[in-house]
This record gives structure tokens, sequence and C-alpha cells, in this order.
């Protein structure tokens, strides 16, 4: 990595769930040079207090994402050219979620909406089955495999203003896993799926503003995962009545 | 000022069709007024009919039908996002066919009249 003689303006969000303020650090530029590199650089070489969370660095786990100007990311896989913007970048803890310190935000009401989605498995199977065969191009397993890359970052989750506007929303990741599960052949569910995501904060909540579509670094598509929800609970709603 | 994680094409849709509809809610009370008019006070329509020739009225029914317009295929597109079990793929050539076929007929409309 070849260094430069030029930096950067970092603001960077320093507080907890009571509240706090930007606080603005001085980074020395680099080559391809990440977002999260730069947070690392901050708590390594500026201020060690600064608190943020990460573990994989390529994009799999799920645990670096941040608001960057404004905008929910994966801070590990987005380059700071990319969003450099006059020389400066700010850097915030994702968006509606409660706020533990700094850069890293309480991720729980997140994962328990999953649960509450019925996002979880549901055997059909017990051990001493036959291990069932699952045809990859059939049209279920097509539907459920569009949904399957997630990696529970919440950037969609941050993304959501149905979210910020009722806490009670499941939200798109936790609707997109019932989604998947729903067409997973293998889950025995699906009744109880339906009837968890029709509820109160359930899929027919979204305004289909299609901003976790537009965020979801894995470039998967909760919107339309709801809009599959929606019209499987109001299939199953006339199904009942007949 | 629109913030930054609302600056994407799906978030300006759902606004505009959301702006409109309820420019439109508004405008309803006035457009009912006047077709009862039309029942009651048929001297007072003919007044209205009259000022309505207006330049600048008619510039002004024009941004109404504007509206209509927009939140017309806004709800064409809802329907079809949400109904239609298609690929994203398959709504966009869908969407950029009615397009084509309004614009064309449209069109053809314009010249009959
Ligand atoms: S499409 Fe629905 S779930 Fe996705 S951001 Fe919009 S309101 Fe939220
Ligand atoms: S759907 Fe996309 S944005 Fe949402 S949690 Fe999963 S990977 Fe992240
Ligand atoms: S650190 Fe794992 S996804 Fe970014």
């Amino acid at each position: 990595m070849s260094s430069t003689d030029t930096r950067m303006k970092v603001s960077v969000w320093r507080g907890d769930h009571e509240g706090g303020e930007f606080q603005i650090f001085d980074v020395p530029a680099q080559d391809s040079q990440t977002v999260l590199d730069v947070v690392a650089w901050i708590q390594q070489n500026d201020d060690p207090t600064l608190s943020y969370r990460f573990a994989c660095r390529v994009g799999m786990c799920g645990s670096c994402a941040m608001m960057v100007n404004g905008q929910p990311r994966w801070t590990c896989r987005t380059h700071v050219k990319k969003v450099l913007k006059d020389n400066c970048i700010e850097i915030g803890p994702l968006r509606n979620l409660p706020v533990i310190k700094d850069l890293a935000a309480d991720m729980d009401p997140f994962f328990e909406k999953w649960v509450k989605a019925e996002g979880v498995f549901h055997p059909s199977k017990t051990r001493n089955d036959q291990i069932e065969e699952i045809d990859p191009a059939s049209v279920q397993r097509v539907k459920a495999d569009a949904g399957i890359e997630c990696i529970n970052c919440s950037v969609c989750y941050a993304s959501c203003d149905t979210v910020a506007g009722n806490p009670d929303f499941l939200g798109p990741a936790a609707l997109n896993r019932a989604w998947t599960l729903y067409n997973d052949s293998r889950d025995a569910g699906s009744r109880k799926i339906l009837d968890a995501v029709s509820g109160a904060g359930g899929c027919h909540n979204c305004h289909s503003m299609g901003s976790c579509a537009h965020f979801c670094p894995n470039g998967l598509n909760p919107m339309d995962a709801i809009a599959g929800l929606k019209r499987a609970t109001a299939a199953a709603f006339f199904r009942r009545r007949t | 000022m629109i913030r930054p994680h609302r600056t994407h094409p799906l978030w300006y849709a759902f606004i505009l069709h959301r702006v409109s509809g309820a420019l439109l809610a508004l405008f309803l009370p006035a457009h009912f007024w006047v077709l009862s008019m039309a029942l009651n006070e048929a001297a007072r329509l003919d007044g209205f009919l009259a000022w309505t020739d207006m330049p600048l009225v008619k510039f002004a029914e024009f941004g109404l039908v504007f509206l209509l317009a927009v939140h017309f295929f806004g709800g064409l597109r809802l329907l079809a996002l949400e109904l239609m079990p298609w690929t994203s793929r398959q709504k966009t050539l869908a969407a950029g066919a009615v397009g084509l076929s309004v614009l064309v007929s449209g069109t053809f409309f314009l010249q009959a009249v």
C-alpha cells in the first residue's frame, strides 16, 4: 500500500444511546482504502477509545455496516474513493437501531424480528429419513435461492423509512428470510410464517419504497420478497374464507 | 432536502405517487362542487366554464391532467410490482411497452381531434 501526503477530513459520530456528536479526525489517504480501514486507522493511531464492529473484512459476516454520508453501507467493501466528497467523509452508526457506543449499533431488535417473522427453520424430517432431493432448477427453489445470500448486515433495515416510522415493522431482512423459508420445500412452517408476517408489523406495512433493494450490498431484493409475502398472505386469506 | 438514503429512482417513484395522490384528493371537493352546479345552478356553471377558458386556468388544467397521469401510471406500476410474480426484467419490459403504446396511441388521438 503506497501512502501519499494527502489527508482527509473524517467526521465520526461519538456517543451512546443518550446522544452524542460528530468528532473530526485527520486521516492519511491511501490507495485501495476502505471506509473500515479509515475507522481502524483512527482507532489504532489517534483515539483508541473509538468503538466499532467488524470481523471478516471481506463482506461475509455482516458486522461492519455503518452510515456513510447518510447512506447505509458495508464499510469493509466500500472504497473511500467511491464516497469521498470534497475530501470529507461522514461516518455514523446504523440508522433505526439503538446505539451502544460510537459506531457500534445494538443489533438485538434486528435479530429479534427475524425470530418474530418465523425466520427460523421448521424441520419436516428427522435424521432417520432419507435426504430429500432438491432440484435447483425448480420454480420454488429458484424463488428461495433469490434471497438466500443475506449476510444479516442490517443495511436494508437502516435504509427503510417504514422501520423508522413503525418500530413494530419486522423489516426487509426478516421478511426476506421468511419468504425464503416459505419457498423452501424442506420447511414445514409455511402456515406459521404466513401468520407471523401478516400481523400488525408484517409485510403489509411495506410501502414498496425500494430502499432495501437499492442498498442491499449483496444485490438481494427484499421488496420483491415482501411483495411475494403480500400475495401469499392475501391468497391464504381468501382460501381460508371459502 | 431529500436525505441521502432516499436518493434513488424507486423512492422518487414512491414520493411522486404520494404527492400526486394527496394533491388530487385536495382537488376532489372542488371538482364535485363544480359538478353539482350542473344540477342546481346551470347559469353559474356557464360562467365558470367561461372562466376556465383563460390561458392561466388552462395551464392549471394541464397540471391537473399531469397529476392524474402520474398517479394513474404510478398505481399501475405499484400493482405490477406487488401483484405480478414477475422478474424485475419482465417488469421493466412491461413498463416500457405500456409507455410506448401510450405514446403512440396518444399521438394518434391528438391527431384525430
Ligand atoms: S420496500 Fe418496504 S421494506 Fe424495503 S425499504 Fe421500502 S418500505 Fe422498507
Ligand atoms: S437483505 Fe441485504 S441488506 Fe438486508 S441484511 Fe441481508 S444482506 Fe444485508
Ligand atoms: S467485516 Fe464482515 S462484512 Fe464487513
